[in-house]
């Protein structure tokens, strides 16, 4: 859907001689003689269709930068962009408007809502640049204003309503064209908290009925890990890392996303999967007692899972359990099932679980739909996973 | 040092001027005349009262206050019985026409300059040439180009008057938010779309404030213009200080004060409707040399 390859821009140099410093290995230290700031340096990025991404990183790490060369409100100094199969970059100024205005639309940090006229009004602008006759556009404007949530409140003007009303008119704005691509910078950073998750919580509502593609810039990781399918962490215009929120969580790729990771909530970010390991050991029902107990005291444990021929749960066998059934000269394990375990499915978070962990002689199972068992969560690595990013590093 | 004969060159250069080009002036000096006669005469063909009627409805329809309405009819009654309303409107006209042709050759200049950084830094140090020669400077040449009459005192007073005009505009349009712009701009518009739906209607306060400067402006030069044969108040202010006639000079004094107070709060409650921005005003002052309009500006005492 948006393909951009090797996008850079230098700011406060003409591009003729920007260009050749850009081929440099030290480009930002030579663009900074030269007089001017790398902005963006060869970020590369493909969003999908449907797809909400997040560009991450502080101020001044060039994501806004990046956002803008999408639209090119930002005019990129090099490298291509493609969206939907059409060079971007070569756009004369008539598409270039058609496309900001029928493709892609704009959500800003501060709002930026025209204050002379009526939030109708305001929904309506691009619609209005599009020539779209006033009662038509009006009415349309008045649908996207009731999709959040203030369809009564058409006549008022901007500034008689507080930040997070603002931005749901500007969200309005911007569905209102019904372009496919939406551009978010920082939408909701001036909200307080509470708004803030009730204004993702929106998007999220929104995204969900009709699939935009959505690159979202932030600072705030969490927001990042809780809306984006994919993030993009830069850093000084560059790209750092780029996956998931789950990928990036569990394998920082440098000291600068470890440190942006540091204060997320991990517990709501990472999942059975991400601490999710195979189990010491397993047995089947036909498996001899005495044999299942003297593996499990070579591996200092006190119980295990026992499984059927497709590897679904049957119960756990404990080791008291399994003694009895030896004194008995019993010759499989159906008199030493017990139903003490716990299972989770994979994608379940942390936060979701980590309270049973320990309750039972048995890790948390972590199983599919149809039961089979796909690994164990110890108690351990749940411990390890949510204390340290570097240790977790470690293990991957 | 080398001695710069500038006198000299200057003289050559109004001589060349005047050699080449005194077609041009006498077309435009027809034509101020035509414009000054014009606003005269409508100001001066109804009777008095009538008129003092409408400048007092359009201090009630400006301000929605009775009080200004009120001091609005004393003041032109007081006026009107010191016989000077004759030539109050005379002033009035040169002031109306110097302000029209200010505001009409300042705002697109002021606009054109906001968008061009390099016509901004083009345009300033002419604006405070304009602003800061003396305006007895000015009046010298007017009179060589146009010769005595009310023609170099609409002249002057429009040269005078068109900095503000041209500050303020550009002013106004880079205060506006540069994320609204991004906004239009992000949506599709065209730049004469942004500054036609965004960018003038955001910056109306400010250039309205540039309309009452400009007008102030006006008021203070014309007095000036008296003293080339501009006619109106300045004549009777330069013709008491001649004849050391105290009265009549206090008369033609006081008939400038309350004219210029009247503009002063009919256009700035004028452009405080367009929204609550930060206003700048001058006192009109008959003969001294105004401030700058970037400079420590007193407003007038509520």
């Amino acid at each position: 859907m948006i393909e951009a390859s090797h996008l850079s821009k230098v700011y406060g140099l003409p591009p003729n001689r920007a260009l050749p410093l850009l081929t440099d290995d030290r480009r930002h230290e030579a663009v900074r003689q030269a007089g001017g700031f790398l902005g963006a340096d060869d970020v590369s990025l493909r969003v999908q269709r449907g797809e909400l991404f997040v560009i991450m990183g502080l101020s001044g790490s060039g994501k806004s930068t990046v956002l803008r060369m999408i639209n090119r409100l930002v005019e990129p100094t090099g490298g291509r962009l493609i969206i939907d199969g059409r060079d971007v970059l070569a756009m004369a100024e008539d598409d270039l408007r058609e496309l900001r205005n029928r493709r892609i639309s704009m959500v800003f940090q501060h709002f930026a809502l025209f204050p002379h006229r009526t939030i109708r009004e305001n929904a309506a602008y691009g619609l209005k640049v599009r020539g779209v006759p006033a009662k038509e556009r009006l009415e349309r404007a008045d649908w996207a204003l009731r999709r959040v949530g203030l369809g009564d409140r058409g006549d008022t003007r901007p500034d008689a309503l507080s930040g997070g009303m603002k931005q749901r008119v500007g969200l309005a704005r911007a569905l209102a064209t019904d372009a496919d691509i939406l551009l978010m910078d920082e939408p909701f950073s001036a909200l307080d908290p509470l708004i803030k998750r009730e204004m993702q919580e929106l998007l999220l509502t929104l995204q969900a009925e009709d699939q935009r593609t959505i690159v979202f810039v932030t600072h705030d990781l969490n927001e990042a890990m809780r809306i984006g399918h994919r993030i993009m962490v830069m850093k000084d215009g560059r790209v750092v890392q780029c996956g998931s929120g789950q990928e990036i969580l569990a394998s920082p790729a440098d000291d600068y996303v470890s440190d942006f990771v540091a204060d997320v909530d991990r517990s709501r970010v990472l999942t059975a999967a991400s601490v999710l390991r195979p189990p010491l050991l397993t047995a089947r029902l036909a498996d001899s007692p005495e044999d299942v107990l003297r593996r499990l005291g070579a591996a200092e444990m006190n119980g295990l899972f026992v499984l059927d021929e497709l590897g679904c749960l049957l119960g756990v066998a404990r080791d008291d359990l399994l003694a009895d059934a030896v004194r008995n000269g019993e010759e499989d394990l159906r008199n030493c099932l017990v139903q003490e375990y716990e299972t989770v499915p994979v994608d379940r978070p942390l936060i979701e679980f980590c309270h049973l962990a320990g309750r039972h002689t048995v890790p948390i199972a972590a199983v599919d739909e149809d039961g089979r068992l796909l690994g164990v969560v110890p108690r351990a690595a749940i411990l390890s996973s949510l204390a340290s990013p570097k240790k977790v590093t470690a293990h991957a | 040092m080398p001695d710069l004969p500038v006198d000299a060159w200057v003289e050559r250069a109004v001589q060349f001027l005047l050699d080449n080009f005194s077609g041009v002036f006498d077309v435009a000096s027809t034509l101020i005349l035509q414009l000054v006669n014009a606003s005269y005469f409508v100001l001066i063909r109804p009777h008095p009262l009538v008129l003092l009627a409408c400048f007092t409805a359009l201090a009630w329809a400006a301000t929605r206050r009775w009080q200004p309405a009120l001091i609005t009819c004393l003041g032109l009654l007081l006026i009107q019985s010191m016989a000077m309303w004759a030539e109050t409107m005379q002033t009035l006209a040169v002031v109306i026409v110097a302000a029209v042709v200010a505001l009409v050759v300042g705002i697109p200049v002021g606009i054109a300059a906001a968008r061009s950084p390099r016509l901004s830094v083009a345009v300033r140090p002419v604006l405070d040439f304009m602003q800061t020669l003396p305006v007895f400077v000015y009046l010298l040449p007017a009179v060589f180009f146009f010769g005595i009459g009310v023609v170099p005192g609409v002249v002057a007073t429009t040269v005078f008057a068109i900095p503000p005009a041209v500050r303020l505009t550009e002013l106004g349009i880079r205060q506006v938010d540069s994320e609204v712009i991004e906004a239009a701009q992000a949506f599709g518009s065209r730049s004469r779309q942004i500054l036609r739906d965004v960018q003038l209607p955001l910056a109306m306060p400010t250039i309205m404030a540039g309309v009452n400067q400009v007008i102030m402006m006006a008021l203070s030069m014309v007095v000036i213009a008296g003293m080339v044969g501009g006619g109106g108040l300045g004549a009777v202010v330069v013709e008491a200080v001649t004849r050391l006639d105290i009265g009549r000079g206090f008369e033609g004094g006081l008939s400038v004060v309350i004219l210029a107070i009247y503009l002063d709060r009919v256009s700035a409650a004028f452009g405080e409707r367009q929204g609550r921005s930060r206003r700048l005003r001058t006192r009109p002052t008959s003969g001294t040399v105004p401030t700058l309009g970037e400079g420590p500006l007193e407003p007038l005492a509520r």
